[in-house]
């Protein structure tokens, strides 16, 4: 049951992270045409072939984002889908569009994540003021209605820093901490950034001193944990068997996901430190007949060097409560034993909105396609991602591979 | 800046107009034998359409904390490092709370602690914060 791996990441647009926007404002159907025939130049395909789309919530249409786009790009589609899956967004439509494509409903499927500002409208208009309303608490909604609204923000506990730093602290109370361990997370994948001149911290390197001299943001987080938004976005093409092997680059096959999510906040979930990430690996790595030892690279999202740890442990690259151990005897750069985000991951590499899950995805599609320049991993054939949306609550694992 | 304050809703209100009287009412599903927190139309899990309302004392135990150096939205400017907690209530729900009366180096994962009803100034909204038992 599954994918059968009969459907291959073929083309990858990634925008260069940018703390300060110097590109110009476009509106997010501009960005998707521009990120698409990106993607599907890198491909060497037509947008003529494009059967599928999948997108995200697009700013210019709060409903019929799919139909939006797809007029826009004058592409008529068989298969349309919006994905709401915060950080996991752009791994969970990878597998989708791998479906569709599996199932036959669509030959090439566009995956795409605008994630840079759009220009602000010429007269100020109540929808916008909304919109920014909509966003002050982060991921916590305060819509009348809205859980977080009645029984989350009016204690204070909102957004994403709060509720990670408490993940961690239960960790800590259940399984120890070690502080240097969590640290060099950040600090391998940083020098891993500085091989990556695409990267935000390019030419920035840093050290376990370092992040733990930064300034404590929410006990235990220091402010180098803490992923730094950006602006950005990325495209990723998923074509079928046929029309992968006529492609410019190595395809990179969709062997196995998984996908799991048990609630927005993880005060409701069901185990604070033991998250989904659990069954969506899992049944990836079934699915693909593979286990964690058969991984030859790892991009995992990691929002909080927190994040990486437990998504090393409940993947099953080590026993739960065993991650800083392992941590510290690995070398998770691209040069090391246990390559790890060799695009610097999102902390250094930058988080541009959605399109930051999206850039474990390419990440990894790169390696495979032996195309990551100076953070090259030799022999990488193999590879796991991970989407983590919510506060690690939405949970998607893929398994991909090379020939 | 004004700190944005829970709306009840119908099926939420009896939760709230019992912080009011200073007593914690939750939802127990009789055919699930469940606990629920928070307030639910159906039981999550089963949606068993058995929900009723009963008072508890509100005690429990610390499952989780941290201490927000930086305020976590602009309307807590003024009240750093803010004390944001999960409690454990012995009937099995957890709950998203504030501690209070506690140095933050006091605070472990773990301790038992128990409930403060902080009436809102120029409100009718009680909060349900916790300090150590």
């Amino acid at each position: 049951m599954g994918l059968r791996g009969e459907a291959a990441i073929v083309g990858i647009a990634e925008l260069r992270p940018e703390r300060k926007p110097q590109r110009e404002p476009r509106f997010t159907i501009e960005q998707w045409a521009l990120l698409s025939k990106q993607a599907l130049d890198d491909a060497g395909l037509r947008a003529e072939m494009v059967d599928g789309l999948v997108t995200a919530g697009i700013a210019e249409s709060a409903m019929f984002a799919p139909a939006t786009v797809s007029e826009y790009l004058g592409i008529p589609v068989n298969f349309a889908e919006h994905v709401d899956l915060g950080g996991a967004t752009g791994a969970g439509m990878i597998w989708r569009a791998a479906a569709a494509v599996e199932l036959g409903i669509a030959d090439v499927v566009l995956c795409a994540l605008p994630s840079s500002p759009v220009p602000p409208a010429p007269v100020s208009q109540p929808p916008a003021s909304a919109a920014r309303g909509r966003w002050q608490f982060g991921a916590s909604s305060s819509r009348y209605g809205s859980p977080q609204a009645e029984f989350e923000i009016p204690y204070g506990s909102l957004a994403q820093n709060a509720p990670y730093a408490m993940i961690a602290q239960r960790y800590a109370a259940e399984f120890g901490y070690d502080p240097r361990a969590l640290a060099k997370i950040a600090v391998d994948q940083r020098a891993n950034a500085c091989a990556n001149p695409a990267a935000i911290f390019y030419g920035k390197p840093i050290t376990i001193e370092d992040v733990l001299a930064s300034p404590m943001v929410a006990d235990p987080l220091h402010l180098l944990e803490i992923v730094m938004p950006c602006a950005g976005g990325a495209a990723v093409v998923v074509a079928n068997a046929d029309i992968a092997r006529g492609t410019r680059h190595r395809p990179v096959w969709i062997r196995g996901f998984g996908e799991r999510l048990d609630a927005k906040t993880p005060t409701y979930a069901k185990d604070m430190v033991r998250t989904p990430i659990a069954d969506a690996a899992r049944h990836a790595f079934e699915m693909a007949a593979v286990t964690p030892a058969d991984i030859d690279m790892v991009s995992v999202y990691d929002c909080y060097t927190i994040t990486v740890l437990m998504t090393l442990e409940d993947a099953g690259f080590c026993g739960k409560g065993k991650g800083a151990d392992f941590i510290s005897s690995h070398d998770l750069t691209f040069r090391g034993d246990f390559p790890c985000n060799t695009h610097g991951g999102q902390l250094s590499f930058g988080q541009p909105g959605l399109a930051g899950g999206m850039s474990h995805v390419c990440d990894a599609a790169r390696q495979i396609q032996a195309r990551s320049g100076e953070n090259q991993v030799a022999d990488c054939h193999r590879a796991f991602v991970t989407g983590n949306g919510g506060i690690m609550s939405e949970q998607v694992g893929l398994v991909l591979q090379g020939d | 800046m004004d700190k944005p304050l829970p709306v009840p809703t119908p099926v939420s209100g009896p939760f709230w107009d019992a912080l009011r009287e200073h007593k914690v009412v939750i939802q127990y599903s009789p055919s699930a034998d469940r606990w629920v927190f928070y307030p639910r139309i159906l039981a999550p899990g089963t949606l068993a359409d058995d929900l009723e309302w009963r008072e508890i004392s509100g005690l429990g135990t610390l499952y989780s904390f941290t201490v927000a150096r930086y305020p976590t939205a602009p309307a807590w400017a003024g009240d750093v490092p803010q004390l944001l907690a999960v409690v454990e209530l012995d009937q099995g729900p957890r709950i998203t709370t504030e501690l209070v009366n506690v140095a933050p180096e006091a605070i472990e994962v773990g301790i038992r602690v128990r409930p403060v009803f902080c009436d809102v100034p120029g409100s009718d909204v009680t909060l349900l914060k916790y300090e150590p038992h």
